[in-house]
């Protein structure tokens, strides 16, 4: 019974650790900080709920378990947060990558800039108003 | 803002001050009368010296959809994080990404904060903003194969607010649910 505990344990330790590998591989291959917060979201979540339920069962005890599901809990209250703060800021100062978005509904409401392509630095003059095609 | 009675500030603080006396015994990992009292005293004094806004509008519990919620969240967050993963990890790069936004129809600000929330962590997307004038929460798609793809993940956004809202909302929140999705339905 302990042996096959052990081996659960084992298996979401070692998934986990690999998700979160994946979450680190992510936000080094990914092209812009909007899709690289995305890799720093869901694997990366998904990673630690898994190290901590084979915490759980590894090491046993309800005081244990009960710091480890708390620590799950503000890992899925905070990430998104953190996520969408970061996200927000890369978007308003331009650091998106125009070019691989397949639609931006975004755009045309006077939120961003027609002209910028994308990945511009973070100091880039705003664009001239008369370069808005829709006025 | 008007100042509120005591009783009713009294009220809206209890839920909170639970919930600080519930992490306190969970970081404690034991049950104990002093463990209790100890949260208590620190609840009350992390409410005294830093009120927050009390969020407005009630919210229902109801045990059955809540662990539907519960269960299709885990899926797809695991769904979404593998997928994600392996946009990480295959050989020829990210696919295209997408800008989109949707109209929300939940009209309460815990709702919306649990259904921007939940977007962020579920359906591969990630929120970039939320116009709570017009309940429209603008998402960022992460892996996307065409527009297809696009509407599809649009309409999943929806079905994640549904769930959210049957299982959360107040009565009122529900009716306005039912009667938005007759209106689509009708023409």
């Amino acid at each position: 019974m302990t042996a096959l505990a052990d081996v659960v344990a084992f298996a979401c330790l070692l998934a986990g650790a690999f998700l979160c590998l994946t979450a680190g591989l992510g936000l080094v291959r990914f092209p812009d900080v909007l899709s690289r917060m995305h890799a720093g979201t869901k694997p990366q979540v998904v990673g630690v709920l898994l190290v901590m339920v084979g915490a759980a069962i590894r090491l046993g005890g309800w005081s244990n378990a009960w710091m480890l599901l708390l620590v799950a809990a503000f890992q899925l209250l905070t990430a998104p947060v953190s996520a969408h703060l970061i996200s927000r800021v890369a978007y308003r100062r331009r650091h998106v990558r125009r070019d691989l978005l397949l639609v931006d509904e975004f755009r045309g409401a006077g939120h961003q800039d027609d002209g910028y392509r994308g990945d511009e630095p973070g100091d880039a003059p705003p664009e001239d108003p008369g370069s808005h095609p829709g006025g | 803002m008007s100042v509120e009675p005591a009783a009713t500030r009294l009220r809206h603080q209890v839920p909170l001050l639970a919930w600080l006396v519930l992490v306190w015994m969970l970081l404690w990992g034991t049950w104990s009368w002093a463990n209790l009292l100890s949260g208590l005293a620190v609840g009350l004094t992390v409410l005294v010296l830093l009120p927050l806004p009390h969020v407005v509008g009630g919210v229902r519990l109801r045990p059955l959809p809540v662990l539907l919620f519960l269960g299709h969240f885990v899926t797809d967050l695991v769904v979404s994080g593998a997928e994600v993963a392996w946009q990480a990890l295959r050989p020829q790069g990210l696919r295209r990404t997408a800008i989109v936004q949707v109209q929300l129809r939940a009209d309460s600000d815990l709702l919306l904060t649990m259904v921007a929330e939940a977007t962020s962590l579920v359906p591969g997307s990630l929120v970039l903003d939320l116009d709570r004038d017009q309940r429209v929460m603008t998402l960022h798609l992460l892996p996307v194969r065409d527009r297809d793809d696009v509407e599809r993940k649009r309409a999943h956004v929806l079905v994640v607010e549904e769930r959210l809202v049957l299982a959360f909302g107040s009565a009122d929140d529900v009716a306005a649910l039912e009667r938005d999705r007759a209106e689509v339905a009708a023409p």
